[in-house]
């Protein structure tokens, strides 16, 4: 697929590629392991530049896209997907920002986000998961700030991020188009952090409550304007979600390479377990698998790099069939290494836990065939 | 202040496998790769710039495809690269080599510290580096674990021993070679490699150099090499155990079967 990349692109694999061989894939099992959060790989990233490369130029980015940013999260997924999640939740912090942040909240915080530091993104609730919109935090406007209360459930990079976007209900009469997303950077008086959760997966990531108690946010720190809210994170979500895909592809490409190299050296009755046709199929299947999702990735990442009005239905698409094929392909490689597959001393049970949160989250797969379901019949309307 | 680094490129010893007729390195295939103890001196060079100022040159005595070593070090954050490349450098010994680096030296003049690893992994002499010292006529400090200390005129560096290590007060310019205690190499950026891509090597060659051609090439080298072989693996040492004077009498009779 390289012959798809330009030079710059491919700089970015080769060197996303380096990293995480050299740098991810040998501690990806103790962050795994001890649940931290991996901030010494997140300061080789910001140092190798790749922290900044879907951030445009004139903020200290790279000027890349979704495309690149779909680039470097599989790559670094490949080495560990909770580990690389902590660049790729920033992504999704980010996103807002870049599509509906004025000039000014840009200058100030994209740099800053080029340069390493974390972001997150806080629409999730106890009870608005996929219904995201009966969120019940709100922002009550007081002067020239807005008071914001409620509690955030699942944040990633919670805790760890210095810039919190943060969707909160300004008029709840009007229902969706009653909700605001709010720029909160960490130390403002009034955001806090509940415990970290202890995830089945993807546990080099940080998943924190983020608390709001009579939190004043500034009213330049609104995104967009008032009532914006969700438009904001369902563009940011038809942004991020082939980033999703990207690290779903990652993980996957990883089970699939784990698989080969274990098979290829295996004996059993005498031969090569790859000799035999059964699981020759099975490796087969996997990489067929994982060479189409890769495609549907690149694919939804140009769709929406080019700003084509039909993102939503691609990028759910990729989400959706990179996210079943790595817990598919996955699975399959826990299968394959058999008993040593099942041991936490091999690293396909890993891969098949940190596969299961991207069927979850930016919206669950049902939801995603919701939306493309949504699509094929607005799509019919219209002929 | 202007420091030179000075690399070999070097094929990838994990892949490297030995023909077993001509006891010679097979290189077709093998990937080429930045001499390991030079990626230390590279770093020490761009993180002595990043301290002091100045810039850092990377030179290269080698084959046409060797440019691909020198961008590589300039993704690592050097500012310009010299190769020098000449049909007529080629079967250059160690003595060969270092004159011809150290007429390259002369040629870019202005200059405070050279930084060589402390050996090749190829060849593994270690003596390119204090050979470039001694054409020139510069000191030599070879084994710095740790810079300590520079001002315009001197240096002082940590020296690894076996026992432990000296520290060296030597007045600049000099040259080092370093060990890999010295510092991490730190990975390419991307800005780094956008850079390298771009990035006009700089190719010298003997004329360029202004080289007596009696020094340089297979001509020009006093080395020669008169067979090359794969030692074979020591054996495993014996440790005999039981009563004095019973080991001693197996000793003597062992000693006197194998000699």
């Amino acid at each position: 697929m390289d012959i798809l990349l330009t030079e710059e692109q491919k700089m970015i694999k080769d060197l996303c590629r380096q990293i995480a061989r050299e740098k991810i894939q040998p501690v990806a099992a103790e962050y795994d392991e001890k649940e931290e959060f991996p901030w010494p790989i997140v300061k080789i990233l910001a140092e190798s530049d790749i922290c900044g490369i879907y951030i445009p130029e004139e903020y200290g980015g790279m000027g890349g896209g979704v495309f690149e940013l779909a680039i470097a999260t599989e790559e670094l997924s490949w080495g560990c997907g909770g580990i690389a999640l902590a660049f790729a939740a920033t992504g999704l912090g980010a996103f807002p920002i870049i599509l509906f942040g004025n000039d000014e909240q840009k200058k100030k915080y994209l740099p800053k986000i080029a340069k390493g530091t974390m972001a997150a993104f806080c629409i999730t609730e106890a009870e608005a998961g996929s219904d995201a919109g009966s969120i019940k935090t709100q922002a009550v406007k007081d002067g020239d700030h807005y008071i914001l209360n409620g509690t955030k459930q699942w944040i990633t990079n919670g805790g760890e991020a210095d810039i919190y976007t943060v969707i909160a209900m300004t008029d709840k009469s009007k229902g969706a188009r009653g909700a605001t997303a709010f720029m909160v950077e960490k130390g403002t008086k009034g955001l806090d952090f509940g415990k970290k959760e202890k995830k089945l997966g993807i546990r080099g990531s940080a998943t924190r409550e983020v608390v709001l108690t009579d939190c004043r946010v500034p009213k330049e720190n609104v995104l967009s304007r008032e009532g914006m809210g969700f438009i904001v994170a369902m563009k940011t979500f038809d942004y991020s979600r082939p980033g999703v895909a990207a690290q779903a592809v990652g993980i996957a490409q990883r089970a699939l390479d784990e698989a080969v190299s274990y098979a290829h050296q295996r004996k059993q009755f005498g031969r090569l377990i790859s000799s035999f046709q059964g699981l020759q199929f099975m490796l087969a299947d996997m990489a067929i698998q994982v060479e189409a999702a890769r495609a549907v990735v690149y694919r939804a990442a140009k769709v929406v790099d080019s700003g084509d009005k039909s993102m939503a239905k691609i990028s759910a698409i990729a989400k959706t069939f990179a996210s079943d094929v790595a817990m598919k392909v996955t699975t399959d490689a826990v299968q394959v290494l058999g008993g040593y597959g099942y041991m936490r001393e091999y690293p396909v049970e890993k891969l098949m836990r940190d596969a299961k949160i991207t069927q979850i989250y930016e919206g669950t797969n049902q939801i995603q065939r919701s939306i493309i379901a949504a699509s094929l019949i607005k799509e019919l309307k219209k002929k | 202040m202007n420091i030179i680094v000075s690399v070999k490129q070097v094929p990838n010893t994990t892949q490297v496998r030995i023909n077993p007729e001509t006891n010679t390195l097979i290189r077709e295939g093998v990937e080429c790769i930045i001499n390991p103890f030079d990626m230390y001196a590279v770093e020490e060079g761009v993180l002595l710039k990043e301290k002091l100022g100045g810039k850092v040159t990377v030179i290269s005595m080698g084959p046409p495809q060797a440019e691909a070593a020198l961008k590589e070090a300039i993704s690592l954050g050097c500012d310009e690269a010299i190769l020098l490349t000449d049909r007529l450098f080629a079967g250059s010994d160690t003595w060969a080599t270092s004159y011809v680096l150290s007429q390259a030296v002369k040629k870019i003049g202005d200059f405070s510290i050279i930084i060589c690893g402390k050996q090749a992994s190829d060849g593994d002499t270690a003596q390119v580096g204090p050979g470039i010292s001694m054409h020139l006529g510069i000191p030599q400090v070879t084994y710095v674990k740790k810079v300590e200390k520079i001002t315009k005129e001197t240096a002082r560096v940590e020296r690894m021993t076996e026992e432990g290590f000296e520290i060296i007060e030597t007045p600049l310019p000099c040259l080092f070679t370093v060990v890999k205690e010295i510092n991490r190499p730190r990975l390419p950026s991307l800005k780094g490699k956008m850079k390298a891509k771009k990035a006009e090597i700089i190719k010298w060659g003997a004329e360029d150099l202004g080289c007596d051609f009696d020094k340089i090439g297979l001509d020009g080298s006093p080395t020669r090499v008169v067979k090359i072989f794969t030692p074979p693996p020591r054996k495993n040492g014996v440790i005999l155990k039981g009563v004095t004077s019973e080991i001693v009498d197996k000793l003597a009779s062992e000693l006197k079967n194998e000699f």
